[in-house]
């Protein structure tokens, strides 16, 4: 963020006024209103959930609210494994939250597939799928370690100017190629199938000549 | 009585019924004609009416694949094991789930992982892996896209003079996925994969002679549901409220836990087990090294019996509290209740983090023992916790939640699953003990030092959701029971038999180790070829086979029940796909 020149304050009125960019204002209320959706994989989901009880509290984070539909939140924990079956799902999910949106990987399964990352229905790592902001590393991470996580983006957040923001672009977003299932994992059926129509056409083309 | 000696007396019995069945050193093998006959008779005549595991082996050098099955008396007692060969190119056996409900879901699983046909099974689709996936991943020639080596340890692991190589730059895609050659997309509909489920939505349980014609639908309940506790899917066919026909549909977490054993070595795979079912780490670890150590035939030191046993009843009070907290939730309480559970349950897991080092993944069980002793203070902090605060917290509970005005009206009368289906669809836990049927391992086929403690198996009569509920809070006050006297009568001394190394070696054979975990009967079935890697590594998982009851509870219930039937059963999704 740019550093701006802020009027100065006449000495009866400093202690009562502030004088702040919006920027700053618009970022400090956004950092400290995150939705997390309530979305959980696997073990890592279980230790999210400790996080949000009693003795972690998220609450005083201002997050304990955790919504069930993608369209009320704006972050989302993947916590645990992203398997080949429910990667549709997770890059659905996923394109139907509200801008702007964020993503934790939590725990060694999200960061790159973790000891299961040689079995043959675990995608290796979910920022094969869909961006991520912050990982977190541990199998599974502590509580302690997901609100480390949580105050980083939030500082992330805190430096993101207005203007650059995805959510204020004229263009809409296109969101991610939903992959599908074929013999294995197919992460763009619709480039597939482009190259592939390509590919039939030359070949067309070749034989009529 | 070893369940050697037990199939050694049952045989002469069988034998003169069916001539052609032999006993060989890891069972009775039966001919594929035959089994289903042989099934009914043991159930019928003999009394093995609980089918408890269906697995299959793979042997490619004898060009066979073996399906095993393990029966147990409900009334307690070893197991009786099966095998049935089939020919390794077309395999079909006869399907034992029109007499033995448990084999439905167990039966689909070796079709998916094996290839194997089951003759007369209703609805043989694939269970884990999604339809139109390339190959039954558990046979033993069948290779995922990283795969380097039949056995670790990878000498890429370790190379000689270099750096490691990722595995993402030994595959072609560079990624873990694989398609097979001159497989072209456009000839391939992406809608097979939920085509054979929605042709089973329609066509079962219909009643053709019904009076009013009325529109069906079909509602998709997960996988991502905030009721399902995990990535459970759950299609309904509904006719208004009223559930006509349920299926679940899983393996939206299938982490390949047995193609990744079998590659690991016997001792790498303790930590594995921390992550099937991963609110109940201590157990999971139990189940697995009891396995081994009937493979091994090792005698565990008196201390260390004591600490598996202090830890395993710790570990039941967690799950329960998380089970029946989280019920709470799905009847309409909100968090109020699980919140109750969740403080509790922080306090037991400092006591797992001062013996183990970790909060949920305990890597704690070995062969011959355990991997550490107690730390100073701790049999004391556990008495503290034991004697004082869990009797209050959870009388509260108990009170807060089964004489709740809103948990009756939601839980009483619903879900009702009979002591004879129960049994017969292989339910086991506290689902199976809230049907009037007094089965729990600890006292059917003790294990471990059970045989000492004074406690009462928990049963209730009314097999409904409120009743599974109840049976828990029972369990809970018999684990405290158990703790009490575990934890005055700890003896010291040491608490590792033997001296490990990272390539144990296990003896030739096959083990069948199974243990009264929270949920129900958890069983390890592990075949050896003497070398230090598992030939065979497979999970009976509670979860899963507890989850084939839910399609007949849900049947004709109102859909608003599904959830709450479902939170009864108590699963977790990690042990349901593995």
């Amino acid at each position: 963020m740019k550093d701006v020149t802020l009027p100065e304050i006449p000495p009866e009125l400093q202690g009562s006024v502030g004088v702040f960019s919006l920027d700053q204002v618009y970022a400090w209320a956004r950092q400290r209103s995150l939705w997390p959706i309530l979305f959980g994989l696997a073990c890592c989901a279980f230790e999210m959930i400790a996080a949000a009880a009693s003795r972690f509290d998220l609450a005083r984070f201002g997050m304990e609210i955790m919504r069930p539909s993608p369209r009320q939140a704006d972050l989302l924990i993947v916590s645990g494994t992203v398997t080949k079956k429910m990667a549709p799902q997770l890059v659905r999910i996923y394109n139907q939250m509200a801008e702007p949106k964020y993503v934790v990987a939590m725990g060694a399964c999200a960061i790159s597939g973790g000891p299961f990352k040689e079995g043959y229905n675990v995608v290796s790592g979910v920022d094969k799928l869909i961006p991520v902001d912050v990982y977190i590393p541990g199998c599974p991470p502590r509580p302690e370690a997901l609100i480390h996580a949580l105050l980083a983006l939030h500082e992330r957040i805190g430096h993101e100017p207005i203007r650059k923001m995805r959510a204020f672009s004229a263009e809409p977003d296109p969101g991610i190629p939903v992959p599908a299932l074929g013999p294995d994992l197919i992460l763009n059926p619709d480039a597939h199938m482009r190259v592939l129509e390509e590919r039939i056409a030359e070949m067309n083309k070749e034989a009529q000549a | 009585m070893k369940s050697h000696e037990l199939m050694q007396e049952i045989f002469p019995v069988l034998q003169q019924r069916f001539p052609n069945l032999t006993l060989e050193s890891n069972g009775l093998h039966v001919a594929k004609r035959q089994l289903v006959d042989v099934a009914r008779y043991l159930r019928d005549e003999l009394g093995f009416n609980y089918l408890s595991s269906v697995t299959a082996v793979d042997y490619p050098q004898r060009g066979v694949i073996d399906v095993v099955y393990h029966f147990y008396r409900i009334s307690g007692g070893p197991e009786l094991v099966l095998h049935v060969e089939v020919n390794r190119n077309a395999p079909v056996v006869p399907s034992l789930t029109p007499e033995f409900g448990s084999a439905n879901f167990q039966e689909r699983e070796v079709w998916d992982m094996f290839g194997v046909k089951f003759e007369g099974h209703p609805d043989l689709r694939r269970l884990l892996m999604w339809e139109g996936f390339a190959g039954f991943p558990l046979r033993k020639d069948w290779h995922e896209a990283y795969y380097e080596e039949e056995h670790k340890p990878y000498s890429s692991r370790f190379p000689k003079g270099g750096q490691p190589v990722m595995a993402e730059e030994r595959t072609p895609l560079r990624d873990n996925i694989r398609l097979p050659e001159g497989w072209l997309a456009q000839d391939f509909s992406y809608d097979e994969a939920d085509l054979a489920l929605y042709q089973r939505m329609l066509s079962a349980n219909r009643d053709p002679n019904k009076p009013l014609k009325t529109d069906e639908m079909i509602l998709n309940l997960g996988p991502h549901h905030p009721s399902t506790h995990g990535v459970l899917r759950l299609a309904v066919r509904l006719d208004g409220e009223t559930v006509q026909h349920l299926e679940p549909v899983f393996g939206y977490l299938h982490r390949n836990h047995e193609k990744i054993g079998e590659r690991n070595t016997w001792m790498q795979n303790i930590p594995y087990t921390d992550r099937l079912d991963y609110i109940n780490g201590m157990t999971n670890n139990l189940a697995y090294v009891i396995a081994m150590e009937k493979l091994l035939g090792w005698e565990v030191p008196e201390r260390a019996e004591y600490i598996r046993v202090i830890m395993a009843e710790f570990m039941r009070i967690v799950n329960h509290l998380v089970a029946t907290g989280f019920f709470g939730n799905d009847v309409g309480i909100y968090m109020t209740a699980s919140l109750y559970g969740l403080e509790e349950r922080e306090l037991i897991l400092d006591l797992f983090e001062a013996a183990s080092g970790a909060r949920m993944m305990f890597n704690y069980m070995r062969p011959g023992g355990v991997a550490a002793d107690l730390p100073e203070g701790w049999i004391e902090r556990a008495l503290a916790l034991v004697e004082d605060r869990l009797p209050r917290k959870i009388e509260m509970m108990q009170t807060m939640l089964t004489e709740n005005e809103i948990v009756k009206a939601r839980s009483v009368g619903v879900g009702v699953l009979s002591p004879q289906e129960a049994i017969s669809l292989g339910c086991s836990g506290p689902v199976l003990r809230a049907s009037g049927v007094p089965y729990d391992i600890r006292r059917a086929e003790p294990y471990s030092i059970y045989d000492r403690f004074d406690f009462d198996v928990a049963v209730r009569y009314g097999g409904d959701a409120y009743d599974r509920i109840r049976v828990r809070f029972d369990e809970m006050w018999q684990s405290l029971r158990i703790l009490k006297q575990a934890l005055r009568s700890i003896p010291a001394g040491p608490i590792q038999a033997k001296k490990l190394t990272p390539l144990l070696k296990l003896p030739a054979g096959e083990a069948y180790g199974r243990i009264e975990a929270p949920k129900g009967e958890l069983g390890f079935y592990l075949v050896s070829d003497g070398s230090a890697n598992p030939y065979r590594y497979h999970i009976r998982a509670t979860s899963l086979i507890n989850l084939g009851a839910l399609s007949q509870l849900t049947r004709l219930a109102k859909i608003a029940d599904v959830v709450v039937i479902l939170a009864s059963i108590d699963l977790t999704m990690g042990e349901v796909d593995r």
